[in-house]
């Protein structure tokens, strides 16, 4: 898949934020007053920017109000409901903590929950398809999850939760990734069953329908080099949890928090464009790529 | 309603990919646009492309596949699920999957969702296109009856697309598919696919017949001067 | 939210109207409907009604519209301001280019016409162009069929009265059996792919002959990859099985070919020559008296192996000498399959197929039927075994033999004008005898002395000078291609650039690309065409160039004369040259302009009339001087060849109800425009078949004006004519051949199909066949700036053989070096498994110059795509007998484009990963196209 920035952009940023909201909503840190408003602020600039970017990959962003109109089916449209419930029940239970000095904790809960599900409703987004056999996976949405409570964590200061869920991250994402390597074999999708063929030889794509290129092509085909994916793998990975880990075991001061955040979002971020990028469209396969 | 591709006919000649282009652009919804046209990278919107593949058997010569590929309606599809907006939809009387364009949101969820390629953003409206099985065509009173198939199927030199119900068994489509045994595409995708290809018939099997053929090459006579006299006998009897 | 299903219009309005005209984007010449809306063209399908295409139409039809709006199109005529190649034009009136081109063509006619070389390309008017230059009085005009497929055009004629495509069509509906040899998807294209359809539709068997499995080769259900060049080598063995298992068509031979004529025997200037009686008619021998009789003689029954003894010289039937010749084990196929890389096997299996189906599937038709000695036959008996061929064998030097090959293979099995076989499309059949001989006669203000082009029956009328020089430039008609009867346009600049046999004056072309694509050894071609002498002028003086779009040739030209578009037209596809018929009727059809040009561009034909009253060429003008046709319209109605026989056939006489012959009829152009814009005349039910010999086939066609009285004719399985050549060359007659061609003639052109290899001197080294062929959905320059189309052949990878990518280490997208005898490229290559094992191909014509077509210039056409052309060189290497002999066909001068044979290395990625070699941009007169394109015309 072509690794747009913009959808890498949101899904790591809102990741965090919805995380935070999450520990927010649940009373860590036990701020209130500006403190309150800071962290706050910090989960809706990223929650709400993330999402912002989300629109800007949009053909038609002025009709993006008609995406909560199919609640029913679609998850890209449960996640929009899901963002803006939390959204707003955590903006109300944030008034409450900010202005009123008054934790509504049951009003944090559901504005809790609410945020995983947002988490949970983007990942499915990519959990369902089928046609990204690395995508269709139970662990896709652990990931998601996994990540967007170990980055609150990290965000809301919670050392004590922040380490054994970047430990249990980095696990899933090692998991993720070993699945994810099987996934189209293990899919039984192949260039056989997508032209019928497979059972009179093997079959080889020849001539493109087109010499030029086109938008599945653009969109779909993405081919990162083997050694280059590994090499990023490792920088993710250590940018994402053994640094942030390792920052967190040190004694605490603002400073090191903030390296720990910065170096979290930075691997999350490269972990999110080769989960994009090192995905295989089974359209891919029409076009002799992969 | 759908289609019923012959990959034993399909000569691959892009005809139909050209006149779903030609009325797809005059006609449903926005023009499929081209960009950098006259340019170094030039790329459109097709809503119908021809492959082709080459099939190595386990003996004999490699064989080569033209394979034109476009939406194939299909029952379950999952790009009508994904749609955050309902602009992709299956019609309740014909099953034939479209986008209202005036309600899509450029997302590009559906084409993710679609296994087959068969949905293309249109850089220059933002919209998603796909093949309409030409339903401006096929129930248009403005033309006349035997008209009213798809662009493609009516263009087709070779006769190698078919159009119809194939939700009646008793349809010449359907009767197609039995006999020729049709299939679907990426069956374990559980999309079902209302489109059917026709696999290409055995290839290379002259030299199999050689038990029925060789009694046909008898030489009449071993000599030339044998052949002659072969030949006067054989006059005799005309 | 549930959803809701939007209300859709589905019955839309289609359009304002429908036109109906005849599509140009390649040669077929289908019928189209093209929907306008407000004025504009909207949308273009086939038209139902339509003999060629029936409904349907290919990519290229489809994107006409991409044509007619094309940023290539010329603007204005164009005067050369720069030096020739730069691109460098000013755009002048129609006034003064008219001018202009007198002034350079008036003195021309008055002092030696043959100074001015007229050839057009891709036209579709040659009845037309041809009656133009025959006034004009120049010898020098042929059009493109020396360098496309005149071995197959002329190999039919010669052998059977006609040949494939135009000429006649199999039995689609029909047959069981079709055989297909070589490329042949550039040509008949969409009936050959309904055709294929039918065939399939019912299950029926299609071989492929080819060395590249793609195209109609992919959906053969049997595919024959053989070496380029065997193909007569296969089919003479085909016939030599088939004889020699007896699986021949006895009854059709004796009745309808010159197996059962007499031939002289005997050492002399008469061996070889046919036995006739005082009339001229060969003579066979009755099997009912045992007399040597005319072959036409009500109730004889022709015997194919009684010999006849007259004047101590025995005279054998021909089938002696076939015999003699093909039961030779030479032809065993055990023999050939190394060369062919066919194994035994197949050869045998294919040749027992065909005789299965041409023997144990054959059927009846109940359709009585009379032959044109008077005798009555009460059915039709069915052979249901086709063959097609087209380029694929034609463009080999030893092409013209091979198309006869097949043809007698056709003609063996009895499968030739019979139901379920091939047959012929109206006005074919037609024997050489009925064609013209090729005329050069130039005189000074008057028109030459008969057409240019025709089919020479012995020496005697080879265009030569008095003094043995070749008449032409071209040198067609001369000893070194006696039976060029398209000529040689690929010959025409070199031989004047070299003086050789003359200097000519001014080069006229029309839609010809000679400076790229159209051309072997193209860089040396533009370089003679810019070439100066001593003097500082341009060694071929003045080009005159018509073209409706920015082609590579438009640079090259001194005076740019801009064609319009073909929905912007008058065209006549015309019974006069190349119509449109189908086996079971005569057929033309017009073109006629459905919309106007928005430039100041003018159709060439009318051009030329424009040229023709201000010179006043006669058949052009009345004695007063006064014009007899204002346009190519005026001259489509009016213009009669003979009494009563004008370029259109249908809706003659003043009411319009007269057919082939007839009055003018002044509203015939409109009659046709109600009808479609063709007119089609069906062939009575017992005219249907055996065409040749079918008495009521020949009054038919005499009461068309296809023939002045009937014209039924044996099969030349022996030629004659070219026995005729090799008896001069043996030292028999006063025209004589130059001694260094002696021995080649006397071993080509050998009176029955014969096989030669084509591997060419200086090949040492290079063993790698290397092809070209045109995609269905391009078709030649005229396709590849079309906005859609060249999105799907933007840039041609040369193709290799899987066997070929594992011995040089290649790779898909990896370049190549390819080198033969005369040049070299530098490409990317593509991996094909469905490929002959030793040979290498690509897409012709995809490859621009860079600054062509108003495409940017870093156009993948110009950066990636190339052109074979540049290895193939118009002459062969020097082989030390002090001549450079052309690289084409002895016997018609065909080019043999698919001679080539080409070493192959892996390479470097060149710089930019541009193709080698790389042309400088030449500037373009029309500006490059825009940017995007949402092309909607209604709203």
């Amino acid at each position: 898949m072509h690794p747009a920035p913009s959808v890498i952009l949101f899904t790591t940023l809102s990741g965090l934020g919805f995380g935070l909201l999450f520990f927010l909503g649940l009373g860590f840190p036990n701020v209130s007053g500006w403190v309150a408003f800071v962290f706050f602020a910090i989960a809706y600039a990223l929650s709400v920017g993330g999402l912002m970017a989300s629109t800007f990959h949009l053909g038609h962003p002025e009709r993006a109000l008609k995406a909560f109109t199919q609640w029913k089916t679609s998850w890209l449209s449960r996640e929009g409901w899901c963002a803006v419930l939390a959204l707003l029940v955590m903006g109300l239970y944030a008034i409450g903590v900010i202005f009123l000095d008054q934790r509504w904790s049951g009003l944090g809960l559901i504005g809790s929950l609410l945020s995983l599900a947002t988490v949970f409703t983007t990942s499915m987004i990519y959990t369902q398809l089928k046609t990204i056999p690395r995508w269709n996976l139970t662990l896709t949405p652990v990931m998601f999850l996994s990540f967007s409570v170990a980055g609150g964590a990290l965000l809301a200061g919670q050392t004590a939760f922040a380490i054994p869920l970047l430990l249990i991250a980095a696990l899933v994402q090692i998991l993720y990734w070993r699945s994810g390597d099987q996934a189209l074999a293990n899919s039984g999708t192949n260039l056989g069953t997508a032209t019928g063929l497979g059972d009179r030889g093997s079959v080889r794509a020849f001539e493109p329908p087109h010499t030029g290129t086109n938008y599945l092509l653009r969109e779909f085909v993405h081919v990162v080099g083997r050694k280059h994916a590994d090499k990023l793998r490792a920088i993710s990975f250590a940018l994402a949890f053994v640094v942030p880990v390792g920052l967190l075991i040190l004694p605490f001061n603002h400073l090191v928090g903030a390296l720990a955040v910065l170096s979290h979002m930075a691997g999350i971020a490269t972990s999110r464009w080769l989960f994009f990028a090192q995905a295989e469209h089974v359209v891919g396969l029409y076009y002799g790529k992969r | 309603m759908g289609l019923v591709i012959d990959l034993d006919t399909c000569v691959g000649c892009h005809a139909c990919v050209i006149s779903c282009k030609g009325w797809n652009t005059e006609n449903y919804g926005a023009p499929l646009s081209d960009q950098d046209a006259y340019g170094a990278d030039p790329s459109g919107t097709f809503l119908n492309r021809v492959h082709s593949y080459e099939v190595q058997p386990a003996e004999g010569a490699a064989q080569l596949i033209h394979f034109p590929k476009s939406c194939l309606h299909c029952e379950d599809a999952p790009c009508v699920t994904v749609c955050p907006t309902g602009a992709s939809y299956k019609r309740v009387e014909d099953g034939i999957v479209l986008v209202n364009e005036s309600d899509c949101i450029g997302c590009g969820l559906c084409a993710w969702a679609c296994p087959y390629g068969a949905r293309e953003l249109d850089a220059a409206e933002g919209v998603m296109k796909k093949c309409t099985l030409c339903v401006d065509r096929i129930y248009n009173d403005n033309l006349p009856e035997e008209d009213r198939v798809p662009a493609c199927v009516r263009t087709c030199p070779a006769g190698a697309r078919h159009f119809g119900d194939l939700g009646d068994p008793d349809s010449e489509v359907s009767q197609l598919v039995a006999e020729r045994g049709g299939m679907d595409l990426m069956p374990e995708m559980g999309t079902k696919p209302v489109n059917k290809y026709l696999p290409p018939r055995p290839k290379d099997t002259v030299e199999d017949q050689i038990d029925i053929l060789a009694p046909l090459l008898a030489p009449v006579a071993d000599e030339p001067k044998g052949f002659l006299g072969w030949l006067d006998k054989a006059l005799e009897k005309l | 939210m549930t959803h809701q299903q939007p209300i859709l219009d589905t019955s839309p309005k289609v359009s304002d109207e429908v036109r109906k005209t005849t599509c140009y984007m390649c040669a077929c010449r289908c019928g189209i409907n093209v929907h306008m809306k407000d004025g504009k063209v909207a949308y273009i399908e086939g038209n139902r009604d339509h003999p060629v295409n029936k409904g349907v139409l290919c990519a290229k039809g489809s994107a006409g519209i991409m044509q007619v709006n094309a940023p290539s199109r010329l603007r204005a005529p164009l005067k050369r301001v720069g030096p020739r190649g730069s691109g460098e034009f000013e755009e002048i009136s129609w006034d003064e280019a008219l001018d202009i081109a007198v002034g350079w063509l008036k003195p021309l006619r008055e002092d030696n016409p043959e100074k001015l070389a007229f050839f057009t390309g891709r036209d579709q008017s040659q009845s037309f162009t041809s009656f133009w230059a025959q006034n004009f009085g120049t010898c020098n005009y042929a059009a493109h069929g020396g360098f496309c497929s005149v071995n197959m055009a002329a190999g039919g004629i010669y052998t059977m009265g006609g040949a494939f495509w135009e000429f006649g069509q199999p039995d689609w509906d029909r047959t069981k059996l079709f055989m297909l040899f070589g490329v042949a998807e550039d040509h008949d294209s969409n009936p050959i792919k309904m055709g294929i359809g039918k065939i399939k539709a019912r299950g029926a068997r299609v071989i492929g002959v080819n060395p590249i499995r793609t195209g109609y080769n992919a959906v053969a259900d049997d595919w024959v990859g053989i070496t380029p060049g065997t193909d007569g080598l296969f089919i003479l063995s085909l016939i030599h099985v088939l004889m020699k298992a007896g699986r021949i068509d006895l009854d059709y031979l004796s009745r309808y070919t010159n197996a059962p004529v007499l031939m002289n025997a005997a050492e002399g200037p008469e061996k070889g020559l046919f036995l006739r009686d005082a009339d001229g008619k060969p003579l066979v021998i009755d099997r009912v008296t045992g007399q040597p009789t005319a072959f036409d003689k009500p109730g004889v029954r022709p015997d194919l192996t009684a010999t006849y003894e007259m004047d101590g010289i025995t005279h054998r039937p021909v089938f002696h000498l076939m015999a003699e010749k093909y039961l030779s084990d030479e032809y065993a196929p055990e023999a050939v399959a190394e060369e062919c890389g066919i194994p035994a096997s197949r050869i045998r299996a294919i040749a027992g197929e065909l005789a299965r189906v041409a023997f144990d599937e054959a059927f009846e038709l109940d359709q009585e039927w009379t032959d044109f000695r008077g005798e009555k036959h009460s059915k039709m008996i069915g052979r249901p075994v086709a063959m097609h061929a087209m380029r694929g064998v034609s463009a080999h030097a030893n092409g013209f033999q091979t198309c006869r090959a097949l043809h007698v293979l056709q003609i063996l099995l009895g499968t030739v004008e019979v139901p379920g076989g091939f047959r012929f499309k109206p006005p074919y059949p037609k024997p050489v005898e009925a064609h013209p001989t090729p005329h050069c006669k130039v005189t000074p203000n008057s028109p030459l002395d008969g057409p240019h082009l025709g089919f020479v029956r012995g020496p005697e009328d080879l265009a030569l000078k008095a003094d043995g020089s070749p008449a032409r430039i071209d040198k067609a008609f001369t000893w070194e291609n006696p039976m060029s009867s398209h000529g040689l346009m690929h010959m025409v600049i070199s031989n004047a650039h070299a003086g050789d046999p003359y200097k000519i004056d001014t080069l006229f072309m029309y839609m010809a690309n000679m400076s790229w694509n159209s051309t072997m050894n193209t860089k040396g071609v533009i370089e003679m065409l810019t070439d100066k002498d001593d003097n500082g002028d341009y060694v071929i003086p003045r080009i005159i160039y018509s073209d409706a779009y920015s082609s590579e040739m438009v640079a090259y030209a001194d005076l740019i004369l801009p064609d319009t578009t073909y929905l912007e037209r008058h065209d006549c596809i015309s019974l006069l040259d190349r119509p449109i018929c189908e086996a079971d009727g005569a057929a033309d059809a017009i073109r006629w302009p459905v919309i106007e040009p928005d430039r100041d561009v003018r159709g060439f034909q009318t051009v030329l009339i424009q040229l023709a009253n201000k010179l006043g060429l006669p058949g052009f003008t009345d004695e007063d001087g006064s014009a007899k046709y204002t346009d190519y319209a005026d001259y489509m109605v009016n213009h009669q060849r003979k009494p009563g026989i004008g370029p259109l056939a249908g809706f003659r006489g003043a009411d319009g109800s007269q057919v082939g012959r007839g009055d003018v009829n002044p509203n015939q152009l409109d009659r046709y425009i109600e009808n479609g814009g063709f007119y089609l005349e069906h062939i009575p039910d017992e005219a249907l078949f055996y065409k040749p010999w079918n008495a009521a086939y020949q009054d038919w066609a005499v009461g068309m004006g296809l023939y002045d009285s009937p014209q039924p004719y044996l099969f030349q399985l022996y030629s004659e004519p070219m026995r005729k050549f090799q008896l001069a060359a043996e030292g028999h007659g006063d025209r004589q051949p130059p001694d260094h061609l002696r021995g080649r003639i006397t071993e080509t052109m050998d009176p029955l199909p014969i096989w030669y290899e084509t591997d060419q001197t200086g090949n040492e080294g290079f063993t790698v066949n290397a092809l070209t062929q045109r995609p269905m959905a391009m078709y030649h320059s005229w396709g590849t700036q079309n906005a859609w189309l060249r999105q799907l052949h933007g840039r041609n990878p040369l193709y290799v053989p899987t066997k070929l990518m594992c011995e040089h280490g290649l790779k898909d997208g990896d370049w190549a070096k390819v080198s033969s005898p005369h040049g070299e490229i530098t490409v990317p290559v593509m991996e094909m498994a469905a490929l002959n094992d030793n040979t290498v191909w690509t897409w012709n014509a995809i490859g621009k110059r860079k600054g062509a077509w108003a495409l940017q210039p870093d156009a993948p056409e110009a950066t990636k795509g190339f052109l074979l052309n540049h290895l193939i060189h118009e002459l062969l290497p020097p082989k030390g007998d002090g001549l450079r002999w052309a690289n084409s066909d002895p016997i018609t001068g065909q080019a043999a484009w698919f001679d080539l044979k080409v070493k192959i290395e892996k390479a470097e990625a060149p710089a930019d990963a541009q193709s080698q070699p790389e042309f400088p941009s030449i500037k373009s007169p029309v500006g490059t196209g825009p940017k995007d394109l949402a092309w909607k015309v209604g709203k």
